[in-house]
């Protein structure tokens, strides 16, 4: 394609971050209106990815490549497949929407935040884009800045040590991939060329070590267990918006490294930590899931949940077949609609009471019917109810892990128990029980907030009823993903085949209960 | 001419999507039209769907639609589909039925509440998931109705939110539900993986056709594993042991959502999902053992506890979960059609005994304690007239519908074929249960209804006939207890009346056709004694006949004296049967609480201390001194760099010396 719409896509938002720079600091209106305008337009931008999309082919679309750094061979060279091209979407929908719950609620250095906002969904759109290591890790790495700074500016009082927290984290997994990435530079063929990488086989002991190297900042980044203690303080702390790309955007990220670096190139490693993935993934489902139960504050019970539920996507990427994978890449979008939007929910409360504390709540139904409707929604979703976009996630991604290993379904499934549990009882603090005197009087949403939220609550119903809408844009590419792991032509068919298998066993046992 | 079926669904969830949205600008008589004439809709909608069912040849009796593809991804391809066959139409038919006359009594149960709309839209909701449940073609489709009931069910018990308490009941509700809807989920991927679908009309064939072929055998263990855990769902949503716990707090809800959800409809869903997959469990003998013992242990156990009850609507909720056991008997025993039938019957007069306390409730200004009613059936003739009507159905007088349902279910279990042994044990488990909810709902009566009023002045002044908008569901409720048990007339008596025949037998009889066949082919065609029959049939009559004279002697005949002798002499008896078997303080001790000290630790210790205390700043900190430490030697001085530097030319000096 001629026309560089990723190119566009990535510098329009950090073009027009600078445009806000002149804009004089006392007019926060005009600020705000014009880095909604900003983010709108850039939406609107996006829509050919998803209308001109192709989705009968893995190979990239929307490529455009362009030698950079020729003596070290760095291109700049983007491009989307049916893996990475939701997240490109779905980065320009939550960004308008952190605008719009950002309204009032940033009231200091006004232009600098949604400067900073702007930055950050230039360079997540193009971590998702690049095809090129050196251009992905300077993205990557570019990122954590902006970020650092909505923390370490606009968040609670804790802010600081939540930020930098944070950023020492990331910054540490992130160099361990950068040696892994030089490794490759020169055990590769002197590229940076992520597919032409992809497409070599590497010894397996070479394999280990960059498996391990990528899961070093992938893991940090999902955040898996047991490293996943700076997303509740880094969650806690941010203000609304911060939350909301955090958990709809960012950790998405480190699953997207698995699928797109560490299974690629690392095939043989991936298969062989087959089963200590799924372990921490599990881990992470009920370990995040329990930890909710103890928690008293909104913000942190939701980065908890978020740490369960990333757990779902990692066992789903690692369960490594059609259904569980599919599941996970669709839960990573679910889990951003969903997550967002409670955390653009909360956002929205706490604008009103200033406080995170869950004890501060209660009866809010009576006053904020409106908000409590929708919160329900929400919390229905995150649970997984049939109905919702969480269910066709969670469905797909337990069958997966069931088929791949009967004990990794069985012990996921428990943390949907856990998973209602947490919530609802939330859900009873927060909006049943007796009328808490701090609530009285609170106004029910107005006209941008409900905005803010109605296309979440669109989403969660479309994606919930109808998910091939958002399935048939991964078939193929995911099929080739598989393709490339486990060698066969397609990662199905393991489902049924068991059936011989498990009747033979039958026979062997039968009527051991005893007729007559 | 089957394309209509998603107008049954469809119906409701418009009158929830408009009461919902709109309901709180509407006036109230707007909003219960909109209620009532959507499930109206949908109920005229399934009765022409079984009119065109039953016009067809009786194997063909299948209509089906698909809606969309919902999920297709590798081999796992699901549509969002409707089915109506035989077992459906008879589910179809009494909850939108039951769900039509419960909606007209609301309108006069709830006319003072302020959140009428929001009452009207949960309750449409409701129906909208529970024809889902009824209607899908697939387990999927089930579950999502399954879910979507739970959901409206936790509305409805948690529909006066601000008492913690209802928020309590409803917030149970759920998650004792999400522990067996986790059986459920697993028992279809097991199907899944084992089949490789999980629609009806592929999957029981399917099972049907390896079994014929001998490559699928009786009782093999991935049957009974698959059958026991979407028993483990049934018993979440169908209240039996273990997870009956949250049926008696879900009284928390209005009385007409107890009538409809915790009672006639969506609590028999577990017994319908066992009936549909009836080939599965007639596969798994083992499974039917452990389906059946669970439901008598559960109907006699809810049946003691029911009888110390002072709550009006807790008695009727112990005897919905006992109740429940005759089904999952019925079911459990092979007796898949003995068990739809009393689910239908106990739907009928069920409705009605809770919309006769509703009634009752109303008339006492919201009291539900027993102990201040009393004499009531003079100043409310039509509720007593009909609730007395539907006790008797309950115990099992005939001809009234609880006796053909529950004697032809006792009678079954009597023969269990695949266990002879247990069924007679499980036949006079039953038996004795019977007598002692003959015992238990007299009771009721009789401290309700007669003798003398014991309330305060003020509620004696209230009392009051309900208007006609709650008496008239009574009645037809009543009609129904009396009337609906003559579908199910077994082949003994039916042969002295002009041989009428056993409809409800004939009718279902291509949907358990497979079950049936594989019973016979296992343990032979029994032949039963008719004697036999009428011995038993006599012998359910007089013990439901001895409970009643039980209660009529302690309650009306010496009351109180004898009681609290009994109760004085039995006493840890009577304090452990009054407190429930303590059973949900057990729960209590033995998960709730340690599931959250788990939480604690994992999170004061394990993250706090372990993983950020000594990993995350731990390290930290070692960089800080280590770092305090270097910079000690960048100090500046001369002698410092000096001596480092000869350190440094004797180690390169020694690593060569001694290594080359």
């Amino acid at each position: 394609m001629d026309f560089p719409l990723l190119s566009i896509l990535i510098f329009f938002p950090v073009l027009g971050g600078l445009l806000l720079l002149p804009i004089s600091k006392e007019k926060a209106g005009v600020i705000r209106g014009v880095a909604l305008l900003i983010s709108g337009i850039e939406m609107l931008i996006a829509l050919p990815l998803w209308f001109n999309f192709d989705k009968t082919t893995h190979l990239m679309q929307f490529v455009e490549r362009k030698s950079w750094i020729p003596a070290w061979n760095v291109e700049y060279y983007l491009g989307v497949d049916g893996i990475s091209v939701l997240f490109v979407l779905l980065s320009t929908l939550v960004t308008v929407l952190c605008v719009l719950v950002s309204w009032t609620a940033i009231e200091t250095k006004v232009k600098e935040f949604f400067v900073s906002l702007l930055v950050l969904e230039g360079a997540m759109i193009g971590v998702f884009c690049a095809l090129d290591f050196f251009l992905f890790y300077i993205l990557w790495e570019a990122m954590l800045i902006p970020m650092f700074l909505i923390i370490g500016v606009w968040g609670g009082p804790n802010r600081v040590y939540a930020a930098v927290k944070f950023f020492l984290y990331t910054l540490v997994g992130s160099l361990l991939m950068l040696v892994g990435i030089i490794t490759l530079y020169f055990k590769g063929g002197h590229t940076f060329d992520i597919l032409a990488l992809a497409s070599q086989s590497y010894p397996l002991k070479m394999q280990m070590v960059l498996f391990w190297a990528f899961f070093a900042a992938f893991a940090v980044k999902v955040p898996m267990w047991p490293v996943h203690t700076w997303l509740p303080d880094a969650h806690t702390e941010a203000p609304a918006a911060g939350s909301v790309v955090l958990a709809a955007i960012l950790i998405k990220m480190g699953a997207y490294g698995f699928l797109r670096f560490s299974m690629p190139i690392c095939p043989d490693a991936a298969k062989a930590m087959m089963v200590p993935m799924i372990v921490l993934s599990l881990i992470g489902i009920v370990y995040g899931a329990v930890i909710c139960l103890a928690q008293t504050d909104l913000k942190r019970l939701i980065a908890y949940s978020s740490v369960s539920h990333m757990g779902y996507v990692t066992l789903g990427i690692f369960a490594m077949n059609t259904q569980s994978m599919e599941g996970g890449i669709l839960q990573m979008i679910n889990h951003g609609i969903v997550t967002g939007a409670l955390f653009l929910s909360i956002g929205i409360i706490y604008e009103r009471t200033h406080t995170r504390v869950i004890a501060d709540y209660g009866g809010m139904a009576s006053h904020m019917p409106i908000m409590a409707a929708l919160f329900l929604l929400f919390t229905m979703a995150a649970v997984g109810l049939p109905g919702t976009n969480g269910f066709i996630g969670e469905f797909m991604i337990l069958l997966g892990g069931f088929v791949a290993r009967s004990w990794a379904g069985v012990v996921a499934a428990t943390g949907v128990i856990i998973g209602a549990g947490y919530m609802l009882w939330l859900y009873q603090r927060v909006f049943f029980n007796p009328v808490n005197e701090k609530v009285v009087g609170l106004p029910d949403l107005n006209n941008r907030e409900l905005a803010t939220l109605l296309p979440m609550v669109a989403l969660i119903l479309w994606v919930g009823l109808y998910p091939n809408a958002m399935l048939s844009y991964m078939h193929v590419s995911v099929a080739h993903l598989l393709e490339q792991v486990t060698g066969n032509p397609v990662g199905t068919g393991d489902a049924v085949g068991s059936l011989a298998a498990l009747v033979g066993q039958a026979g062997e046992v039968i009527s051991a209960g005893g007729l007559h | 001419m089957e394309n209509y079926l998603f107008l049954i669904p469809l119906f409701p969830l418009l009158g929830f999507l408009l009461n919902g949205l709109l309901g709180c600008r509407l006036e109230k008589p707007f909003i219960s039209y909109i209620g009532c004439a959507s499930v109206g809709a949908a109920f005229i909608t399934a009765v022409l769907a079984v009119y065109d069912l039953i016009g067809r040849p009786a194997g063909d009796r299948q209509l089906v639609q698909v809606l969309w593809s919902w999920m297709a991804v590798g081999d796992f391809q699901l549509d969002v589909s409707l089915m109506i066959d035989q077992l459906s139409a008879v589910m179809i038919l009494v909850v939108t039925g039951i769900s039509f006359l419960i909606h007209i009594y609301s309108t006069g149960y709830m006319h003072e509440d302020e959140s009428y709309w929001r009452y009207f839209a949960y309750l449409n909701m409701f129906v909208f998931f529970m024809t889902m449940l009824v209607l899908g073609a697939n387990y999927v489709v089930m579950f999502v109705g399954w879910e979507g009931v739970g959901l409206a069910s936790y509305l409805l018990i948690g529909f006066w939110y601000q008492g913690t308490e209802n928020a309590d009941a409803g917030k149970k509700a759920f998650i004792v539900n999400r522990i067996g809807d986790f059986g459920f989920v697993l028992g279809m991927f097991l199907l899944f993986t084992t089949f490789g679908t999980l629609s009806y009309l592929e999957l029981f064939p399917e099972v049907a056709g390896l079994h014929h072929q001998g490559s699928l055998s009786m009782n093999s263990p991935v049957m009974i594993a698959i059958c026991l855990l979407l028993f483990l769902g049934a018993t979440g949503k169908s209240a039996q042991i273990p997870l009956y716990v949250w049926l008696p707090d879900a009284m928390a809800g209005p009385t007409p959502v107890s009538a409809l959800i915790h009672a006639a409809t969506m609590v028999t869903a577990g017994v319908y999902m066992v009936a549909r997959s009836n080939i599965l469990y007639t596969l798994a003998p083992t499974a039917l053992l452990i389906v059946s013992l669970v439901a008598a242990a559960t109907a006699l156990m809810a049946a003691t506890i029911g009888i110390l009850q002072n709550d009006i609507k807790k008695v009727l909720a112990y005897s919905t979960v006992s109740q429940l056991g005759y089904m999952f008997i019925g079911v459990g025993v092979t007796a898949y059609t003995a068990g739809i039938f009393h689910l239908m019957t106990h739907a009928f007069f069920k409705a009605c005994l809770f919309l006769c306390s509703g009634s009752v409730i109303h008339a006492m200004g919201g009291d539900q304690d027993m102990r201040n009613m009393g004499g009531l059936c003079r100043k409310m003739p039509i509720t007593y007239a009909t609730m007395l009507i539907a006790t008797i159905a309950i115990a099992g007088i005939p001809p009234f519908a609880g006796f053909f349902s529950k004697d032809e279910i006792l009678w079954k279990a009597f023969n269990f074929p695949y266990y002879p042994a247990a069924g007679k044990i499980i036949w006079f488990i039953g038996t004795l249960g019977a007598a002692i909810t003959a015992f238990y709902m007299f009771r009721l009566i009789f401290m309700t209804f007669h003798g003398n009023f014991r309330g305060t002045e003020e509620q004696a002044h209230h009392l009051h006939e309900s208007p006609i908008s709650m008496t008239c569901p009574l009645i037809i409720l009543a009609i129904l207890s009396i009337f609906g048990g003559w579908l199910g007339i077994p082949h003994l008596i039916g042969q002295h009346f002009g041989h009428v025949s056993n409809v409800m037998e004939h009718f279902f009889e291509p949907v358990f056709a497979d079950s049936q066949a594989i019973v016979a082919a296992e343990t032979g065609i029994l032949h039963h004694a008719p004697g036999l029959e009428w011995t038993l049939m006599a012998g359910s009559v007089l013990v439901a006949l001895a409970g009643i004279f039980m209660a009529w002697t302690l309650y009306i005949r010496y009351p109180e004296y004898l009681l609290e002798k009994l109760a004085r002499a039995y006493s840890l008896h009577y304090r452990l049967v009054y407190n429930k078997y303590y059973v949900d303080e057990m729960y209590y001790l033995l998960i709730v609480l340690p599931v959250y000290h788990l939480s604690m630790l994992l999170w004061k210790i394990v993250d706090a201390i372990v993983i950020d205390g000594l990993g995350v700043n731990g390290s930290g900190w070692i960089i800080r001194k280590g770092s305090c430490a270097a910079a000690k030697i960048h100090n500046g001085y001369l002698q410092t760099y000096g001596s480092f530097f000869v350190l440094g030319v004797v180690a390169i000096l020694g690593f060569l010396i001694f290594y080359q």
